[in-house]
């Protein structure tokens, strides 16, 4: 086990250290001067401009700037916004918060609804229940979340006034962008599921439990259903990471805040430390998540630990 | 000699039902399948036919007709500055197939070089591109495209870079693991001894065993990429206004939400029926294509 959790942990080494090169490279690669592009909508004066490269320490070269990135990102330091120059990571952090119980709460709804549709659909397979779960999660692949999340603040806030339309805060603000961000996930979730617990229902020892005499309900839910789950599991870093992407999205429909829409704000405005902050606070939290899925994963099947 | 004959006949007949004629009952009864490409094939020919069959000019403002309910005169309803909401939906099915086919024409092309050059030289090759790859895909769904879009600016164009870089990975992935395979094979190693030329060897040889899978991951997607670029544009890092871009509309209409629901709710619509056609036509082909892979 410590040596599977070792070589994953070193696995992850080189990535991290790949996404800081890619996150800090995006300075780089903006065609023309960045400096110039980033001041475009303000009246700036060469020296403004000669100041402001000197402050990122674009006059250096490339490696000791990628040294420094590093150095002062480790020391919680991802530089200043040039819109309001506060520290990136103070207005990350401010909003981080929000982001992550939106992703968790979606997560959660997704693997609630999710699995519950998948396994009756393998329960009652090719029954109206099975076609019916199926063509319900097809449609949730289909539909975009962000204009599922506009039909639901025309139902809901604006023709029903149950849900407040717009922010963020209390638990009123939460219900819609997480059915909003979930219910595409779930469609995800119930397709897995109803095509792993297929699979396990035709096991042999799915049938010796039933022969020995097990209810219906053991045999589901102790001998089917945690064996159906295990490789749904893997897919749960992945899901967390398609939902923190679907938060820039979100976020933006709900005028909530948080981490995407910071980010899409940061673009809009042309604020580089911020996006290059906002992408790199994505990228680092996909990857940790991936690794604790991984590690439980372990924990769940040894088959992976000694594979 | 008549018995010949017919046994020929028989073993010609057999040879030629290897392909094409196995698939065609499978590809039939799969009902799937048939609605899937039914619904592109509609949306292809609503996006050539769109002069005719929205014949209203979709970027035209006439704000004396602005935020019409849908009627005879505008069956969409028209949007805040009177354009009509049916052109515009209709014009959009060509841009956003447009944006899909040329964002899965990069991934697709980008990523199946990239998996066949890992795959067939292995070594520093394979580990070096594997890695670029494990750091492109750390970047989580949407967001890979988002840097990019930062870096190179909003517009469609740009949109279409990033939404087709951000794919790549999938491809070099799922090619690299045939190539693995099938590079140990003995037609590869005889056509090495013979002097075959690697680029000759890689297309010759080995890509037909991944066009299959390409196919298939490539219809898939389509999908992906349609919603990714939809999306990007209606938080603004996509399409630039007066474009009628399918996303892009949602944006516009999303302040007119209370009065005029249709502005945003048609281009909804249309992503919706799009997303869906590429995905029943996708998992129908991988089902027929690739009965492995069926989930």
């Amino acid at each position: 086990m410590i040596r599977y959790i070792s070589a994953r942990l070193l696995a992850t080494v080189p990535v991290v250290f790949g996404v800081t090169i890619a996150v800090f490279s995006m300075l780089y690669l903006i065609p023309g001067d960045p400096v110039k592009m980033m001041l475009s909508e303000f009246q700036t004066s060469p020296e403004q401009i000669a100041r402001m490269r000197a402050q990122l320490h674009l006059n250096d070269p490339f490696l000791v700037q990628y040294g420094r990135f590093v150095w002062n990102g480790l020391h919680g330091n991802l530089g200043s916004s040039i819109r309001d120059n506060r520290p990136v990571t103070q207005e990350i952090f401010e909003v981080l918060p929000q982001t992550a119980q939106l992703a968790v709460a979606a997560l959660a709804l997704s693997s609630v609804v999710g699995v519950t549709l998948g396994i009756v659909a393998a329960l009652r397979q090719n029954s109206w229940m099975d076609v019916g779960a199926m063509m319900v999660a097809t449609f949730g692949i289909s539909m975009p979340n962000f204009w599922l999340g506009l039909i639901l603040i025309l139902l809901f806030s604006l023709r029903l006034e149950w849900l407040p339309a717009a922010g963020g805060g209390d638990l009123a603000h939460l219900v819609m962008p997480t059915l909003a961000l979930g219910l595409g996930a779930a469609a995800i979730v119930a397709r897995l599921t109803r095509s792993n617990m297929l699979d396990v229902l035709r096991m042999e020892y799915v049938n010796t439990a039933r022969a020995k005499g097990l209810g219906g309900g053991t045999v589901v839910m102790r001998h089917a259903l945690l064996n159906a789950l295990i490789p749904v599991i893997t897919i749960f870093g992945l899901q967390f990471g398609a939902l923190l992407a679907g938060t820039v999205f979100i976020e933006t429909v709900f005028g909530r805040p948080g981490l995407g829409r910071l980010a899409v704000d940061a673009i809009q405005n042309k604020d580089f430390p911020l996006v290059q902050g906002c992408v790199l606070v994505f990228a680092l939290g996909y990857v940790f998540v991936n690794l604790l899925v991984d590690l439980a994963y372990a924990v769940i099947d040894p088959r992976i630990r000694y594979g | 000699m008549a018995e010949t004959l017919a046994a020929s006949s028989v073993a010609r007949r057999t040879r030629h039902r290897t392909r094409w004629e196995m698939l065609v009952p499978r590809v039939r009864r799969h009902k799937g399948l048939v609605l899937g490409f039914g619904i592109v094939l509609f949306l292809v020919a609503v996006a050539l036919l769109r002069n005719t069959v929205a014949p209203q000019n979709p970027i035209r403002i006439d704000i004396t007709s602005a935020l019409q309910g849908p009627g005879p005169a505008h069956l969409f309803g028209t949007d805040q500055y009177g354009r009509d909401v049916f052109s515009r939906v209709v014009h959009g099915a060509s841009i956003s197939l447009t944006v899909g086919a040329i964002a899965v024409g990069i991934s697709a092309t980008v990523g199946t070089t990239v998996g066949l050059i890992a795959g067939f030289y292995g070594g520093i090759v394979d580990a070096l591109a594997m890695r670029i790859i494990d750091v492109l895909l750390a970047f989580p769904g949407i967001l890979l495209a988002l840097g990019i879009v930062s870096v190179l600016g909003p517009s469609l164009q740009n949109l279409m870079i990033a939404v087709g870089i951000s794919g790549i990975p999938l491809y070099a992935r799922l090619v690299r693991s045939t190539v693995l395979v099938a590079r140990q094979q003995l037609y590869v190693e005889a056509a090495r001894a013979f002097g075959v030329p690697v680029p000759v060897i890689l297309a010759r040889h080995l890509l037909p065993n991944v066009v299959a899978p390409i196919i298939v991951a490539a219809t898939l997607g389509m999908g992906t990429s349609i919603l990714a670029a939809a999306g990007l544009s209606f938080v603004g890092l996509g399409s630039q206004p007066p474009t009628p871009e399918w996303g892009r509309m949602l944006t516009e209409g999303r302040d007119y939400l209370r009065d005029a629901w249709w502005i945003s709710t048609f281009p909804g619509v249309g992503i919706m029926i799009t997303v869906l056609g590429v995905n029943l036509l996708g998992d129908g082909l991988r089902d027929v294509l690739d009965p492995r892979l069926r989930i």
